[in-house]
């Protein structure tokens, strides 16, 4: 349905009264309904996981956007996913730092670990894994982040520990 | 003004302008991409690098973008620095990392800016071995075609769509190097205005589509200049032409009149110049119905025949050009010629041009229209009636935004920073009409009104205006709005085919009283006004005049005019009946043709020669871009060679396209100015005519040997100062004869800026067109009086919906315009849609008298209590009159057409996998 076509009664079909009510909470505070994008975006993400296009319509047609306009907010944060993904993100530093202290050697190793590049979820769709640019956590370098939990000082064992129970058989 | 050094050149600048801008002017070559004269500086692409130096001392200086610096007294720059060059060739090299070479499969090669400005840079040698990105490319409709990974990401797509032209379906998604412009998902654009995107682009992201089915570089087109057919408001354009086919229609700037911008019908409606539906020949009808093609002067000398000694009658048309209406007027004399208006048109019509003409307001310029500070719409839906002042409309509004600037000190052009500012405060624009209308999303108060109504709420507003009490607060706020403002303007027009609406636009703007007060008409046609002008002496006839005449009359001549679009049928075929000879000229097969007895195969606009009177009172010039094919002759030449065979006293002295314009000019006080339009024939630049071929013109001898191997001699134009050759200059000539831009190094349209005064001004030429209407300080007559019709139970006001694609006569012929026209369609509020239980897609039979329509619903946003739309000019709405009261009911036998998308789109969908979006491979 594109969104042009859109009416009220889609919108809360597509959103829940918990989340309009979250997004309503956001709009007591700004001039602005679009101001509330950014915000509308990660209320419907926490519960979804991901912002599917049909949820990206209602939202922008709740906050009396085009979608164009929604999706070129949606797009522009690599940590607002326009696509599904596993249960949990790896976000996966390869910034300086990181990169200093060996990160390319562990990424290698999640990958063969799980079975999955940049970009890639799981098949048993456990795990995402994304590159960040900074976790801010240099000194501890090299780090990622799954899901909520920020790891520090990553090599090879800590990797094998953490995704013990996700073996993929070592493909590469 | 301050003077400025540029590599120790002292350049005399404008105040306030950008050292962009400042080099423009002074003729340096500075590079850039996303600075645009209509849309001002973002500073985006890093282009116009140059050095600026504190002081005479400072040898090092700093690098600035020129389109964000402003010039100052004394200040000192460099484009030669070494670090500038290097600087502004390493941005091309960067943005060429993911361009792709294929120049010669891109349709915008050739005339590409990104191609100039990488030459004008010197990169040459690309040190990138990495793999270049690719995207998918989204469908977005019969118009545009997208080619994403030509793409360098200058932003000018979006700030053109989005923020000049107001369009909501296309945007900037994702970031850095997968950067993506497109719509959220595949789609037609919804702009009526996309077709700009072709210009506006630096590069072959957006192309023109229908131009690609029938490819020529640009180099190898012949343009002209020309006026568009395709409304009332008169755009300048250039249309370009190989293998006798007008391939593509590009702007051809007037700073008063459209400046850099068309809409989507005056871009792509001229597609139906090369349908299967144009005459090549004449013919005469035989007994079976049929046509028998006959030579130009077998045709004529019928035409004599059946006129010599005989009561000859015509009828004109507001589609054909000043010169053809006054010869055919000439011919039968003024008793016997009706100027081919409905006669509901006519009285519209010519109460326009009498109000121009005594109203005390200035009837503004497109240019003018967007200095307006505070505007009031009455009854028209701009967007769809004269598309191009509604783009004109969208930016009065920002004045607002201008203003605030000022205060702050901002200088216009510095974009971003004013949008911010600004935010959404917008000058005032109240939209009083009978249903949604395209302007309602920059409109700070809509108001919803039946016709009648709507005369009476302008009457309101002016005597509000006039200190008088009212008892409509909107009327009153409405008159406030205007009374506040510096530059106000009053919109109306002849859409809703309601006299009153038009009066009491007219009272408003005599009630304002101020000098600055501009009041602005819609008109339906390319020369309604023209026309309108030379009746407005009264003397001529009128349809129904002459169809009750229709017995007596022995032939009839029908200009370039569908009259079965202009009246109900039975009047028509009364006109048109068999005792009379029908004599018609037209250039495309329609009903009137049908109905004739011997049809002259008339030129179109593109081979042929004329004036119209835009809506603006501006008389221009159009110019053939080829020479007429097969036997096919402009209509003024067809009537003109009538009127020596038959010996017609006074037109068969006049030898040539001058001598009409100037025996025209003296045909009535009003048309004084047509002499002063456009140089006369013997005009000649440096000793030759203008090219309308550019240097590179290839294949001259040779494209025509499929044809014919013996090398044929150019067609010669002995009635303009064209001529059909490369040979001669295009340069500082006058404006109304400039057929293409091009100059050296500037191969794109971004040419143009050599060819104006000074950026964004008007062309070294002048502007060009003639204003025949000046306002008077009498005021004009009006009358107050305002119906009001009482509907029965059961009954609906009918208001007529012009649509930008579908209502007008010759570009619906056009394919990709006829499948944006879509399904005539009846038009409805969103409660009587839940009252009759139908949806969008539905259909519902409106009944006007005898006259049945099964008609497409469609749901509208705000509509008027009692009215409903109908897509005026459409082959389904055919019959249904303006104004009139009808019945509505469900249609049961109504087939719904298929899913969302036609079969065209589908086709097309299912050639990209998947959807769209942003996803970068």
């Amino acid at each position: 349905m594109s969104n042009a076509k859109m009416i009220q009664s889609d919108i809360s079909s597509v959103l829940t009264s918990q989340e309009m009510a979250e997004i309503d909470h956001e709009l007591e505070h700004i001039p602005y309904k679009s101001g509330a994008a950014i915000d509308a975006l990660k209320i419907v993400q926490a519960g979804r996981g991901w912002v599917s296009d049909e949820s990206l319509q209602a939202i922008a047609k709740y906050l009396d956007m085009s979608a164009e306009e929604l999706e070129g907010v949606a797009t522009f944060y690599n940590l607002i996913y326009r696509r599904p993904v596993g249960e949990k993100v790896i976000l996966f530093c390869d910034s300086v730092s990181c990169w200093i202290s060996g990160c390319d050697g562990i990424k290698q190793t999640i990958s063969d670990t799980l079975g999955i590049d940049y970009g890639e979820t799981t098949e048993d769709n456990r795990y995402t894994l994304l590159p960040v640019p900074c976790l801010g956590a240099c000194d501890r370098a090299p780090v990622m982040m799954v899901g909520d939990d920020l790891i520090t000082h990553l090599d090879d064992n800590k990797i094998s520990e953490i995704f013990a129970s996700s073996k993929s058989g070592g493909q590469s | 003004m301050p003077m400025i050094y540029v590599d120790g050149q002292e350049i005399v600048v404008k105040q306030g302008e950008n050292i962009l801008e400042a080099c423009l002017n002074a003729g340096l070559d500075l590079p850039y991409f996303c600075w645009h004269p209509a849309m001002g500086s973002i500073g985006s692409c890093r282009q116009c690098a140059l050095v600026q130096y504190q002081n005479e001392e400072d040898t090092r200086g700093r690098i600035v973008m020129g389109c964000m610096t402003q010039v100052s007294e004394g200040a000192r720059f460099s484009l030669k620095a070494e670090n500038a060059t290097q600087f502004r060739k390493a941005v091309v090299e960067s943005l060429m990392l993911n361009h792709p070479h294929d120049c010669p499969v891109c349709a915008e090669g050739g005339e590409c800016h990104l191609q100039d400005m990488t030459v004008m840079v010197g990169h040459r040698d690309r040190r990138y071995t990495g793999k270049k990105n690719t995207y998918r490319n989204q469908y977005l409709g019969p118009l545009i075609e997208h080619e994403m990974n030509r793409c360098i990401a200058c932003y000018r797509c979006e700030r053109y769509y989005r923020d000049y032209a107001g369009g909501k379906d296309l945007g900037a998604q994702a970031s850095h190097d997968h950067l993506y412009f497109g719509r959220h998902e595949e789609g037609v654009l919804e702009s009526e205005f996309s077709g700009n995107l072709v210009e506006v682009c630096p590069t072959g992201v957006f192309t023109d589509k229908p131009f690609l089915k029938q490819y020529s570089r640009k180099w190898d087109l012949q343009s002209a200049p020309s006026i568009c057919q395709g409304c009332a408001v008169g755009c300048n354009i250039a249309p370009g032409e190989r293998y006798g086919k007008v391939k593509r229609v590009h702007n051809r700037y007037n700073d008063e009149v459209n400046g850099y911008f068309l809409c989507d019908r005056g871009r792509f409606g001229s597609g139906y110049l090369n349908s299967d539906l144009r005459l090549d020949y004449a013919g005469i009808k035989n007994p079976d119905g049929s046509f028998f093609a006959v030579h130009q002067q077998q045709a004529l000398d019928t035409a004599v025949e059946w006129m010599a000694g005989k009561k000859v009658a015509a009828i004109g048309s507001p589609r054909a050009s000043l010169e053809a209406n006054y010869l055919l007027r000439e011919l039968v004399g003024s008793k016997n010629f009706a100027p081919g208006f409905s006669d509901q048109e006519a009285d519209l019509i010519g109460s326009i041009v009498n109000i121009l003409q005594t109203t005390k307001s200035i009837n503004p310029s497109i240019k003018q229209i967007e200095t307006a500070d505070a505007v009031l719409i009455l009854g028209e839906d701009v967007t769809n009636t004269a598309p191009r002042v509604a783009l004109a409309l969208r930016q009065s509004v920002r004045n607002k935004a201008f203003e605030l600037a000022e205060q702050m000190g901002l200088p216009p052009w510095q974009d971003a920073a004013i949008r911010n500012l600004a935010q959404d405060q917008r000058s005032p624009m109240t939209v009083v009409s009978a249903m949604d209308t395209r302007l309602d999303d920059v409109a700070s108060t809509c108001v919803s009104l039946a016709p009648d109504d709507i005369a009476a709420f302008g009457h309101a507003v002016a005597a509000a205006l006039a200190g008088e009490t009212t008892d409509n607060t909107e009327a009153d706020a409405a008159a406030q709005m205007l009374k506040a403002a510096k530059n106000p303007l009053i919109v109306s027009g002849s859409s809703m085919a309601h006299q009153g609406i038009i009066n009491s636009a007219a009272a408003v703007a005599d009630a304002l009283n101020q000098a600055t007060t501009m009041l602005s008409f819609c008109v339906p046609e390319c020369n309604s006004l023209g026309l309108a002008l030379m009746v407005a002496d009264g003397s001529s006839s009128s349809l129904k005049a002459l169809a009750k005449r229709a017995a007596k009359l022995d032939a009839l001549i029908v200009l370039e005019n569908d009259l079965y679009r202009r009246g109900d049928k039975e009047l028509i075929d009364q006109l048109l009946a068999s005792g009379t000879k029908v004599i018609t000229l037209d250039m495309y097969e329609n009903d009137t043709l049908d109905q004739s007895d011997l049809v002259m195969a008339a030129a179109s606009y593109a081979e042929s020669q004329g004036t119209l009177v835009s809506s603006e009172g501006r008389a221009q010039r159009f110019y053939p871009v080829h020479s007429p094919a097969a036997e096919r002759l402009p209509s003024w030449q067809w009537l003109l060679r009538l009127a020596k065979i038959t010996g017609h006293k006074k037109l068969a002295k006049l030898e040539n396209f001058d001598q009409i314009v100037v025996a025209c000019a003296k045909s009535s006080p009003l048309f004084a100015g047509l002499v002063d339009v456009a140089p006369l024939n013997n005009f000649r630049d440096r000793g030759s005519k203008i090219p309308r071929q550019t240097h590179r013109y290839s294949g001259r001898t040779a494209m025509n040997s499929d044809v014919s191997v013996h090398e044929p001699q150019q067609p010669k134009d002995h009635e303009s100062p064209l001529s059909y050759s490369m040979e001669g200059l295009n340069r500082d000539q006058p404006a109304s004869l400039i057929p293409f831009v091009w100059a050296p190094g500037w191969n794109s349209n971004q040419s143009l800026q050599k060819f104006q005064s000074e950026v964004d001004g008007p062309l070294k030429g002048g502007s060009s067109g003639v204003r025949l209407i000046s306002s008077s300080q009498t005021g004009a007559e009006i009358s107050p009086q305002v119906g009001k019709i009482i509907l029965k139970p059961h009954q609906w006001h009918l208001v007529p919906m012009e649509q930008i694609h579908g209502s007008d006569e010759l570009s619906s012929h056009t394919d990709e315009i006829a499948e944006l026209a879509g399904r005539g369609f009846v038009a409805i509020g969103r409660k009587v849609a839940e009252k009759l239980a139908v949806t969008e897609g539905d259909g519902l039979l409106v009944k006007q008298g005898e006259i049945e329509c099964s008609l497409e619903v469609r749901i509208l946003s705000r509509v008027a209590k009692n009215c409903i739309g109908y897509s005026a000019g459409y082959s389904e709405t055919q019959g249904l009159t303006a104004g009139s009261l009808v019945g509505l009911e469900v249609d049961k036998a109504w087939r719904r057409s298929g899913p969302e998308m036609i079969a065209s789109d589908k086709a097309a969908f299912e050639q990209v996998i998947g959807g769209g979006g942003a996803s970068n491979v």
